[in-house]
């Protein structure tokens, strides 16, 4: 019996991005499940860098706890990781960069002098991916299909290079096989029946919005949420089509407003720090009822926090975003491929009742890629609000619930108000107004009632309940319990608010609901609990995600201390 | 309050100048109404927060389309609106305080995208709404409730800053003369690209420089404003320049330049970008 999983880790300080995607781009052409994950220090280049590939038989939940195979670029890289290393693990170091101190698990690779002996300086990292395939008998093969497909571009010179690369791989292979060293076998890959694609989260939530039917976007750059804005420059454009980089957080929560108001289907992307800056600006859309969706791709915090770091700490800013009595929407997707149909979900939500609605997001999640099933177009819908065609001296906000929205050039002119306003949206400070208004605002939101929700083990007493993206670690933690014959339930959805009422009645009637989550207030449990739910949080505030084995020690202690006694061995 | 409005409960001081300059905008876009043949309801006032922003729930006649934000956000706003449907004829009202101090950061990004918005900026030198604060505007050494010992800072020139950030039509008038600011609104709109039309809009109650502007005779005070002299060539920014600094208030087109809008670029990489439906967006992460 081979292994399933296969843990590779790249550390150093240049190439080990490039490697990491590689790697990770083969083995699911090969027919293998991936997850990658990286970390960096927020500068352009160099730096401590790291990146991890989780290659599995059967689709991966989280980054991997621990490492078979640890490849240092640098001293450093080497250093600072070899105590990930599983018992069994290897370690391959670049030998033109430095020597460690002599071990029973690394062999030393002159990367650079390698690549230059087969005529091409820059294919240190196929010398690198050359000496991992032999160790686990990863196929080789599929690193020579990889190779060919990627190099393979119509211009001249691009027969040698796939040649120099070809080669720079057979002498990494060769390599490792005289090193001596190996791992148990890596099962062969079971080539799902389904057609899959490979994409970070941020490119899913942004593809989703598109289909959704996004066609306005604003932007800032801010780290991790960047890379939405490149993705929407390069694609949100042609006809009736919009993306632009404005001048602030500011600028984007205004701009997606105007743009709402008149029409259009319109979106920004930020971090916390954005969220801070757009809070005035998310009031003003909930209190004139304009649909706008705001992404939040959590870092660590609070103030610049940890740029580059990934955290849950943002739940409370994106519950209860502005000052005054608001509470908006908010969709938390756990997984790449969750955050194709919450890009989507995000923008129906915003239509369907005429206001702003938070899509969060996290720097883990959105950075990683894998390997998802082919989104089902067909089953996401754009849908759009019900324009007013009727005559003038409409009062769009008279109604009790929600009514057709005019649109600039039509019939039925207003004042979208920040101020409580009358029916047709001028000032007002009657009582009845200011009651008739937020009874309105918080009404409509019970038209949120279809998000998608997962509930198992419905007899159990307790139940873990993760949200967002630790779902993938906390799930492989619950069906890892199961297995030891844990009675424990699991619930699980993707909006957070409104909750669903499934999701609402189960909380109910559970003795306690566990919730792992990263951040230092269990943000999420006191949310629960002050909803008069019975729960408790597992945090951690380091800036990584959650390990598994962590996690079902926690769980554990958890139940142990609900119960008041020793339960486990 | 108003006919279409009777719950609505904000009052202009008597003799305010934002009465003047609201009928000035009325008319502006009811001759750009005719001329474009479009409805009404195709503008839209994008309103600042103060007492000038309440202008958006006082027009009278036929209604344009209304936004009354949060204070400072105009421009922002106002961007969102232009660029989701160029066609529609996109105007800010707003303070000084308002537009020169909590949102003078949206200034500069506007004018240098040469975005096809009409600002109509009513100066009073002072924040009337709440109670009487020092403005951008306020000259220095007034005593204000925010400035007991007298205002420390200097005088913004608004001028000078319009023509430093690059926006491409720069207006100035007073609101005792609505026929007149009427036509210069309206100049504006026909202007393609970022335009600001400065009106010296007094407060009767915190700052009432209607004397000072119009001068008094009896008084011995020489009026501030005076007419563009013919001779001023507004493309010539040079000139625009030595009239920013000059003192007095010209009234008239202090500076133009014609220069494509962000909306012209647009729409020339519109037809270059090649638009890629979901699917094929989809297919681009096939494995």
């Amino acid at each position: 019996m081979g292994k399933t999983d296969l843990v590779v880790r790249f550390a150093g300080e240049a190439g080990v991005v490039t490697s990491a995607e590689s790697l990770a781009a083969t083995a699911a052409q090969a027919g293998y499940h991936v997850q990658t994950y990286a970390t960096f220090p927020s500068q352009i280049l160099g730096g401590p860098v790291h990146t991890q590939v989780h290659i599995s038989t059967t689709p991966t939940l989280s980054d991997g706890d621990d490492v078979d195979v640890l490849v240092a670029f640098s001293e450093d890289g080497f250093n600072n990781h070899k105590g990930d290393l599983v018992p069994e693990g290897v370690i391959i170091y670049n030998s033109g960069e430095f020597d460690p101190p002599g071990d029973s698990h690394s062999f030393g690779l002159p990367f650079d002098e390698i690549a230059k002996e087969v005529g091409n300086a820059r294919a240190s990292n196929m010398v690198v991916l050359g000496a991992i395939a032999p160790l686990a008998n990863f196929p080789l093969e599929a690193l020579k299909a990889y190779v060919t497909k990627r190099f393979t571009r119509g211009r001249p010179g691009d027969e040698q290079i796939v040649e120099a690369n070809s080669k720079a791989l057979d002498r990494g292979a060769e390599a490792a096989r005289k090193s001596g060293f190996s791992l148990t076998e890596l099962e062969p890959a079971v080539r799902p029946d389904y057609e899959q694609i490979m994409i970070s989260g941020n490119a899913a939530i942004a593809v989703g919005a598109v289909q959704g039917g996004l066609d306005f976007y604003a932007g800032y750059p801010i780290s991790p949420a960047t890379t939405i804005l490149v993705w929407m420059e390069q694609n949100l454009v042609g006809k009736d089509r919009f993306a632009y980089q404005v001048s602030s957080e500011i600028e984007a929560i205004g701009a997606i407003i105007g743009a709402g108001y008149n029409g259009r289907k319109a979106m920004t992307a930020t971090a916390g720090p954005g969220i801070a800056l757009m809070s005035e600006g998310l009031g003003f859309a909930w209190m004139a009822e304009i649909p706008v969706i705001v992404v939040d791709v959590q870092r660590g915090g609070p103030a610049t926090g940890l740029p580059t770091k990934t955290e849950q700490s943002d739940l409370f800013a994106c519950m209860y975003p502005a000052h005054g009595d608001v509470r908006m929407p908010v969709i938390a997707p756990g997984s790449v491929e969750e955050c194709f149909y919450a890009g989507a979900l995000a923008i129906k939500w915003a239509e369907r009742y005429q206001g702003p609605v938070i899509l969060m997001s996290e720097m883990q999640q959105a950075e990683r890629s894998q390997n998802i099933p082919k989104p089902d177009l067909s089953k996401v819908i754009a849908t759009s609000r019900e324009v007013y065609t009727g005559d003038n001296g409409y009062q769009r906000y008279e109604a009790d619930e929600l009514g057709p929205m005019p649109l600039p050039g039509g019939p039925g002119a207003y004042v979208a108000n920040a101020s409580e306003h009358d029916g047709m949206g001028d000032s007002t400070h009657l009582p009845i107004r200011h009651i008739r208004g937020m009874e309105r605002r918080f009404g409509k939101l019970k038209l949120l009632n279809d998000g998608p929700y997962e509930i198992e083990n419905p007899n159990a007493a307790i139940a873990v309940m993760p949200w967002g993206g630790s779902k993938g670690t906390v799930r492989e933690a619950y069906l890892q319990l199961r297995d030891e014959g844990v009675d424990i339930g699991w619930i699980y959805t993707m909006t957070l608010h409104p909750l669903p009422e499934a999701v609402s009645d189960e909380i109910g009637r559970k003795e306690l609901v566990i919730v792992p989550e990263l951040n230092y207030q269990g943000q999420w449990s006191r949310l629960l609990r002050a909803d008069g739910f019975r729960a408790t949080s597992i945090t951690q505030y380091t800036g990584l995600p959650f390990k598994v084995r962590d996690l079902v020690k926690e769980i554990k202690q958890s139940i142990e201390a609900h119960k008041g006694s020793k339960v486990f061995a | 309050m108003s006919d279409r409005n009777p719950e609505y409960d904000f009052k202009w001081c008597p003799g305010c100048g934002d009465f003047g300059v609201r009928r000035a905008l009325e008319w502006a876009m009811e001759a750009y109404s005719e001329k474009t043949e479009m409805p009404m309801s195709n503008s839209v006032i994008v309103a600042g927060i103060g007492c000038s922003g309440n202008l958006v729930h006082l027009t009278e006649g036929e209604q344009p389309f209304g936004v009354h934000g949060i204070h400072g956000r105009t421009l922002p706003v106002a961007f969102g609106v232009k660029q989701a449907r160029p066609e529609i004829n996109t105007i800010v009202v707003a303070g000084d305080g308002d537009f020169l101090s909590i949102g003078a950061e949206h200034i500069g990004p506007a004018a240098q995208r040469n975005v096809d918005v009409t600002c109509v900026i009513m100066d009073n030198g002072v924040y009337g709404l709440t109670k009487g604060q020092a403005s951008p505007t306020t000259i220095f050494g007034t005593t204000t409730s925010s400035t007991p010992f007298g205002k420390l800072e200097a005088v913004m020139k608004p001028f000078e800053q319009y023509l430093a950030h690059g926006v491409s039509f720069i207006g100035s008038h007073y609101s005792s003369r609505p026929r007149d600011l009427a036509k210069l609104i309206g100049e504006a709109m026909d202007h393609k690209g970022f335009s600001i039309v400065h009106v010296q809009s007094p407060c009767t109650t915190y700052n009432d420089t209607f004397a000072l502007l119009k001068g008094n005779k009896k008084l011995g005070i020489a009026p501030q404003v005076y007419a563009v002299p013919e001779d001023h060539d507004p493309t010539d920014k040079r000139a625009a320049e030595d009239m920013a600094r000059a003192p007095g208030v010209p009234l008239g087109v202090i500076y133009k330049e014609e220069r494509p809008t962000l909306e012209d670029l647009q729409e020339d990489v519109r037809k270059r970008a090649r638009s890629r439906t979901p699917a094929e967006m989809v297919d681009t992460y096939t494995i």
